[in-house]
């Protein structure tokens, strides 16, 4: 209904006359639109400052997180020591510094990664339909069939043991995690792509394209695939989100990056124990940090995806 | 300009879309006879009307016609040569030469794509149209043919109004300079003031450029209008063709007249002096069409003539959609002339009636 | 087939308590009605002075083009604009001299519920796909008359019979998605009139049908709504539509009345050049015609309303002074106004 009514007054409106000539398009009107929300401006701050700890922790901290004196385990905050000690009698600060890299780091290589695979399959099994359609869209099925919990048990039990040539511990310790996020994350995004591919696909002007005889490399990459990046574009910072809190859920449950590495799931696997005994500031720390990044992440997501609808705007 | 030289003719076209169930193994359960059987000739330089209610196949026929849509069987001849038995290159000559507008003025231009860039894809997808430098100025040129600014040419379609992004349309149609436009309801989709400059615009084009139009709409009052010849369709099959004239004055088929009678005219003074021909019930489903005549089950003249030797118990028992004569049920009528008539219907009990004017 | 439906106490018996109301009062008026939009681009004056009557047994036609204003209006009426970014910014509307807008939300959804109705474009979207035909228009009876579940089924039946749908006792149970297109608005129209009201608003009730369906439809709603001596407010830019039904005609541009009056009187001798221009525009199914004649330019935008007559850039009769002063709609013969400067001249000129 209201959306009725303002696209008829937006129609109306759109009669270009003599109109002052604004750059325009879908793009630069949604950037237009993020930069006047207060909201998107604070994720964005948060989500810089997370990921300038991520990838160059020595920025922010000269204490090394690994060197821990057991004597000052659980330690209050003193001067230098902003956050205290952990019950290793490491310098919390510096860990909750060095704990963003692995989650940041992971989060971004399986959000890359699920999006280059459910893309790319969105778009073939969207575009050819038929057999092409039914073998993915069942693919997507027998994943989406197994417990999400029980099948990264199985797969990161299985990657255990294996030592990966020429990659450094701390990749190590990352990419058994990141592959088996890919292997179940992709579907959501295959079929988010596929769906939208196939909107597109039967937009007027696609048919255009094609009674002119344009070729399927054309329609998909000229005309389908850039009406179908929006919904795609607005997914990843929630992806982001999911997975670092996926990554904290997994290291959590002993599962994911293992110590000595340091993450925020680490952490608070770790602090858990003290919680109800005293400290509850060694689980307050990272958990604060953990939800203001993820929050930070869905924030921007939900902006994005309501710039890119016009009707929302 | 219009002459009886033959540019487009269609020769018992049937496209049958399967109902398929099953997800893995695929069955076909039934066929949605969209276009089941149609003939029809365009002329060089003169405009065909196609008219028809929702259902009755006419955009499916668009479709078929640019090549969108593979025909489950009959000939289409672009100047004597069948495209259906083209191959890949040939499609492609078959696509210069005829073109396509679209209904819908929003959906019909790629939102991403300036101006410049939709209209000039068609050189893009064909090169050899017109050599590279030359480019820019021919869009340029189309863009000022239409009637819009060229120095436009850089805007994005939503910059727009409607009947501006119709005429965008309708220069990227002529890009490749066809002989045969297909139009696909241009206008229903525009306010009435702006119908008139779209229609217009055709008509000039056409003068100038000598194309024939294949001009598919339901409004009744705008085929008029503009057309030279109508065919009348309904569920999948022609029910009445021939000259403007004597569709609009001399209907032979009941679905016609009935459809003229449907359309108000803007006269109020012409207030209940009309003819007034109101049909029951709705279209049925093209999946699943009657026997014999398909507009049997809503002709009233069929229930007129059933209803001569139908006993009383007939009367009360029978249902409305029934209530038509043997010949109805079982016998396909052919699209012929007809006794009585001057051009072809397709109706066993063919007769002039006008519905149009006052009485 | 129709069907009494039997009225409680002398009417729906909601609006007479309230502030203003008048027996005598005339059953719907509009006074410069005011709408605006907030938008990105600004204030989009979308109602900008609009006045029009309604008297009971009467269909006023609203005609105009996109963003003329005219399903604004409507929606002002029923009192269901999105607010914000809509905002009536001024002007009254009066149900038998009560002045709706000076009603809480409350009130305002029972003049809704009993007094006023209205018919959508789309029925499909208009009906929820979850219940069936027979319990949404029962639920009507339930809530607003205490029916039994009984009773409200048996009205519900009743009501799709008014409406002329075929075996109406079996189709009660079905849902809105099994009901083809004609049928759907039958049902809408069938919801509108359930409660019985004094007023029913159609915006374009046809545009998204067939034609002969189409003719179906306008027939069951000029029948109906001569049998119960409802008013009706017809909005449509089918000028065919209006010449076969209406008795007067609201001409809207740019969100104003441009041209109000009978029917046969605007389509004779129009007053406004607007109208006239619209009127020549249109083909007509009875003569081949010649070239039409086109109104050139685009209506302007509602965020830059030019000052003066709205139509003036586009107008063959416009001056000087339509260009800096604002005509008021006002009357040109008995029983006819036009906001044009020259509107005598317009209606005396060969229309023809």
């Amino acid at each position: 209904m209201s959306s009725d009514i303002n696209e008829r007054v937006v129609e109306g409106i759109d009669e270009e006359r003599e109109r002052p000539q604004r750059a325009a398009g879908l793009w630069r009107d949604a950037i237009r639109d993020l930069r006047k929300r207060p909201t998107v401006i604070i994720s964005l701050l948060i989500i810089l400052v997370v990921l300038a700890i991520g990838f160059f922790p020595s920025l922010f901290t000269d204490v090394d997180p690994k060197a821990c004196d057991i004597s000052r385990n659980k330690a209050p905050a003193e001067p230098g020591h902003p956050f205290g000690f952990s019950h290793e009698g490491c310098d919390y600060f510096a860990q909750t510094v060095y704990g963003a890299g692995p989650s940041v780091q992971l989060s971004l290589m399986v959000v890359t990664g699920t999006l280059i695979v459910g893309g790319l399959f969105g778009i073939l099994a969207g575009f050819y339909g038929g057999w092409v359609d039914v073998l993915f869209s069942r693919a997507v099925d027998v994943f989406n069939s197994i417990p999400f919990l029980l099948g990264a048990i199985l797969l990161l039990t299985m990657f255990r043991d294996i030592q990966m040539p020429f990659v450094g511990a701390r990749l190590q310790a990352i990419i058994p995690a990141v592959i088996t996020l890919i292997i179940f994350g992709w579907t959501s995004t295959m079929r988010l792509v596929r769906a939208s591919v196939i909107e597109a696909r039967n937009l007027d002007y696609v048919h255009a394209a094609r009674s002119l005889g344009a070729s399927n490399a054309r329609l998909m990459f000229r005309h389908i695939l850039p009406n179908a990046v929006a919904p795609v574009v607005s997914l990843i910072p929630l992806s982001i989100a999911g997975m670092i809190s996926v990554e904290a859920t997994l290291s959590f449950l002993g599962l994911g990056v293992r110590k000595p590495e340091i993450t925020w799931g680490l952490m608070i696997d770790d602090a858990t124990k003290w919680f109800v005994n005293g400290y509850p500031m060694l689980l307050i720390i990272p958990s604060a940090f953990l939800i203001a990044t993820v929050l930070a992440f869905v924030l921007l997501g939900d902006a994005i995806r309501d710039a890119l609808d016009p009707k929302l705007r | 300009m219009t002459s009886t030289e033959p540019v487009l003719q269609v020769e018992g076209l049937v496209k049958h879309f399967p109902i398929r169930s099953g997800i893995v193994f695929k069955r076909t359960v039934g066929q949605v006879k969209a276009v089941d059987g149609v003939d029809i000739t365009l002329n060089r330089g003169e405009t065909l009307g196609v008219v028809g209610e929702s259902g009755c196949g006419k955009s499916t026929l668009a479709k078929l016609l640019v090549g969108l849509e593979k025909p489950t069987s009959g000939a289409i001849r672009v100047r004597g040569e069948d495209v259906t038995r083209l191959g890949r290159s040939g499609m492609r000559r078959l696509r210069r030469n005829v073109q396509m507008v679209f209904q819908d003025p929003y959906t019909s231009l790629n939102p991403r794509m300036t101006v410049g860039d939709i209209i000039g894809e068609p050189y893009r997808i064909h090169p050899d149209a017109v050599p590279k430098s030359g480019r820019r100025a021919a869009v340029r040129e189309l863009i000022d043919m239409v009637g819009l600014n060229p120095d436009h040419i850089s805007r994005y379609p939503h910059q727009f109004s409607g009947g501006q992004r119709q005429r965008i349309g309708i220069a990227r149609a002529l890009a490749l300079k066809p002989e045969i436009l297909i139009c696909d309801e241009p206008v229903s989709a525009l306010d009435v003031s702006i119908q008139g400059q779209v229609i217009n615009l055709l008509e000039e084009l056409q003068d100038e450029l000598g194309l024939s139009y294949l001009f598919i709409a339901h409004d009744l009052s705008v085929v008029r209008h503009i057309a030279d010849r109508v065919a009348v369709m309904y569920l999948g099959k022609v029910a009445e063709s021939g000259e403007e004239n004597q569709i609009y004055e001399h209907p032979m088929h009941p679905y016609t007249q009935a459809l003229l009678s449907a359309v108000p005219v803007p006269d109020p003074t012409l207030r209940g002096q009309r003819d007034e021909i109101v049909l029951e019930g709705d279209v049925p489903s093209p999946a699943n069409p009657p026997s014999g005549c398909r507009f049997r089950t809503r002709c009233f003249k069929a229930r007129a003539e059933w209803a001569k030797t139908a006993t009383d118990e007939q009367r009360k028992n029978t249902p409305l959609a029934e209530q038509a004569p043997d010949v109805c049920k079982q016998q396909i009528p052919v699209l012929e002339i007809r006794e009585g008539g001057a051009h072809p219907s397709a109706c066993h009990y063919a007769q002039e009636r006008d519905v149009v004017h006052a009485h | 087939m129709t069907v009494e439906l039997d009225r409680q106490g002398s009417h729906n018996g909601y609006v007479e308590g309230l502030p203003g109301y008048r027996d005598d009062a005339p059953l719907l008026e509009v006074e410069d009605l005011q709408v605006e939009f907030h938008t990105r681009d600004g204030v989009a004056r979308a109602v900008n002075g609009v006045d029009f009557s309604l008297r009971a047994g009467e269909t006023l036609a609203v005609v105009g083009e996109s963003g003329s204003g005219k399903s604004v209006t409507a929606q002002a009426i029923m009192g269901i604009l999105e607010e914000p970014p809509a905002r009536v910014a001024g002007g009254e509307i009066r149900f038998r001299g009560v002045d709706l807008l000076k009603l809480s939300a409350e009130r305002r959804r029972r003049i809704r519920a009993n007094h006023v109705a209205m018919v959508f474009q789309d029925a499909l979207s208009a009906l929820n796909p979850v219940w069936t035909v027979g319990f949404q228009l029962g639920e009507l009876f339930r809530k607003h008359r205490g029916m039994s579940r009984k009773d409200a089924r048996r009205r519900a039946v009743e009501l799709l019979d008014m409406v002329r749908i075929p075996a109406a006792a079996q189709r009660v149970d079905e849902y809105p998605h099994q009901f083809s297109g004609g049928m759907r608005q039958r049902v809408m129209i069938a919801m509108a009139l359930a409660l019985d009201p004094e007023v029913l608003i159609a915006d374009e009730p046809t545009t998204a049908l067939d034609v002969t369906v189409q003719a179906q439809i306008m027939r069951l709603l000029s029948d109906i709504q001569a049998e119960r001596h409802m008013g009706l407010i017809l909005i449509t830019h089918d000028l065919g539509v209006v010449a076969d039904v209406a008795d007067d005609i609201t001409v809207m541009y740019a969100g104003r009345a441009v041209e109000q009056a009978n029917v046969r009187d605007t389509f004779a001798s129009p007053a406004h050049p607007y109208t006239k221009a619209l009127l020549r525009s249109i083909p007509r199914l009875d003569v081949k015609g010649q070239r039409l004649e086109v109104i050139a330019g685009l209506p302007p935008v509602l965020t830059d309303i030019p000052p003066g007559c709205a139509f003036a850039p586009r107008c063959g009769y416009a001056q000087d002074v339509c260009r800096t002063e604002r005509p008021p709609l006002s009357t040109v013969t008995a029983g006819r106004s036009a906001a044009c400067h020259f509107a005598s001249e317009v209606m005396t000129d060969d229309v023809n």
